[in-house]
């Protein structure tokens, strides 16, 4: 079946559909992808991200309204871990926005990451385009909770908004490389609780040393409760006036640019893996070179030189 | 590779008591598929909406109100209207025997009731994924 025509004309179930082929990785997945292409670059995308427990889905929740009201189609795409032993995952995200099921302006798709580390799914990416070729307005992308290191949302938002709350540490987390570094705009939720305050200011003190040659470019610090609908409003016009910016700077096309350059990285990377997996036989002969290496008889570099290098040189004699 | 199996639960209606429902998503979960958990007091509409725009393989109802016979069948329903009808639906809570033939009848394959072990409603699931496969 050709998804496509159907996903353009904003056809629910088959945009359904169509994430699920991405999903499973199925055949036609990458012609669907060809002939939605063209008609990306519509949409602006949030991302979401934060440790467990911030607060994401209700924020995100909040965004659904506060857009729907301005008339825009929201497309949101929530990701959930995948259990490392059984596969499985629970997707309990969109239990939180809920309110907005019968809404056909608004999509939401509960996302496992099966698998993939950097705090979203593998298929995210594409998943983004389908929404986006469906002619949603906004693309809300809500991470899994974050540690540290779970930062590709940068990859595929245009904006990232970073959930923090009390009670997680001091402001030595905040100077930490990582995922403090990716956020564009700093939400503190559950402002109503003892050291949201304190967050914050810990904060803009780390940012103030990153920008202490131009303090106007520091990135905003919103205080909000997602939950009790408080300085959702005013966090509306910051991103507003950020996505503005970033737009008028050329700073959002560079955004758009770079996430490209890693696209075609990646696709190239999977390729290529892919084949010369193939070439080696690598399912076939894994066993054999674990039994080598586990009696010492090759060091695992000179194993795979040997294997590699004919292939190499096939590919450089051309 | 099989495909993943995805499975809304759910719980419609104006019954609370979730413990049940949290359960089989638990356990369904360990069972390698993933559970998309809406939560207690859902509205058939929402229910089915939500298992298109998920694309679920089946949606499994929980409810423990009584109003089952009224609920579970409207779930049916919705989804039809909604051209999901190839969306396997089964359900569980305290559901008395006599009203299960009933429910069959109206589209909701398979009733699990208080005690039933989580490896029938597995056993349910995997008889009927060639049905799904092909998705």
């Amino acid at each position: 079946m050709n998804l496509a025509p159907k996903v353009l004309a904003g056809e629910t179930r088959y945009i359904a559909r169509a994430l699920t082929w991405i999903e499973n990785d199925r055949d036609g997945k990458e012609a669907l992808i060809d002939e939605l292409f063209p008609h990306c670059g519509h949409a602006v995308v949030w991302g979401i991200t934060g440790p467990p427990g911030a607060g994401k889905s209700t924020l995100t929740d909040q965004l659904i309204t506060r857009e729907r009201r301005r008339g825009r189609r929201v497309g949101v795409i929530a990701v959930d871990p995948s259990s490392p032993f059984s596969g499985g995952a629970i997707l309990g995200d969109r239990l939180r926005m809920q309110q907005h099921a019968t809404d056909d302006g608004v999509f939401i798709r509960s996302m496992a990451s099966r698998g993939h580390l950097g705090g979203v799914a593998g298929a995210t990416g594409d998943a983004i385009k389908v929404l986006d070729a469906a002619g949603f307005d906004t693309i809300i992308l809500e991470t899994i909770g974050v540690g540290q290191t779970e930062i590709e949302v940068m990859e595929l938002a245009d904006v990232v908004l970073l959930v923090m709350v009390p009670g997680l540490g001091d402001e030595i987390q905040a100077l930490k490389a990582g995922v403090m570094e990716i956020g564009d705009i700093f939400v503190v939720n559950k402002a109503d609780r003892d050291g949201a305050d304190k967050v914050a200011s810990e904060i803009g003190y780390v940012l103030d040393m990153k920008y202490v040659e131009n303090p106007s470019d520091r990135n905003p610090i919103c205080l909000v409760s997602a939950l009790r609908n408080e300085g959702i409003d005013e966090m509306m016009k910051v991103l507003d006036n950020y996505l503005l910016s970033m737009e008028a700077s050329g700073c959002l096309s560079d955004k758009r640019r770079a996430r490209i350059v890693s696209e075609i990285r990646r696709i190239a990377a999977t390729k290529v893996e892919e084949t010369v997996y193939q070439h080696l036989d690598f399912e076939g002969q894994i066993d054999a070179w674990v039994d080598d290496l586990f009696a010492r008889k090759h060091s695992p570099y000179v194993l795979m030189h040997q294997m590699l290098d004919p292939l190499f040189k096939e590919l450089e004699s051309r | 590779m099989a495909k993943t199996i995805r499975v809304l639960v759910g719980k419609p209606g104006l019954d609370g008591h979730d413990r049940g429902a949290k359960y089989v998503a638990r356990a369904l979960k360990d069972a390698g598929y993933e559970v998309i958990y809406t939560g207690i007091r859902q509205s058939p509409e929402a229910i089915a909406k939500t298992a298109v725009q998920e694309d679920v393989d089946f949606v499994g109802l929980s409810l423990l109100s009584g109003a089952h016979n009224e609920l579970f069948p409207e779930v049916v329903k919705v989804l039809k209207a909604e051209g999901a009808d190839d969306i396997i639906i089964f359900g569980g809570g305290v559901i008395p025997e006599d009203d299960i033939p009933g429910l069959n009848k109206a589209g909701v394959e398979a009733v699990f009731t208080p005690g039933t072990p989580i490896k029938d409603v597995v056993d349910f699931i995997e008889k009927n994924r060639e049905r799904v496969e092909a998705k």
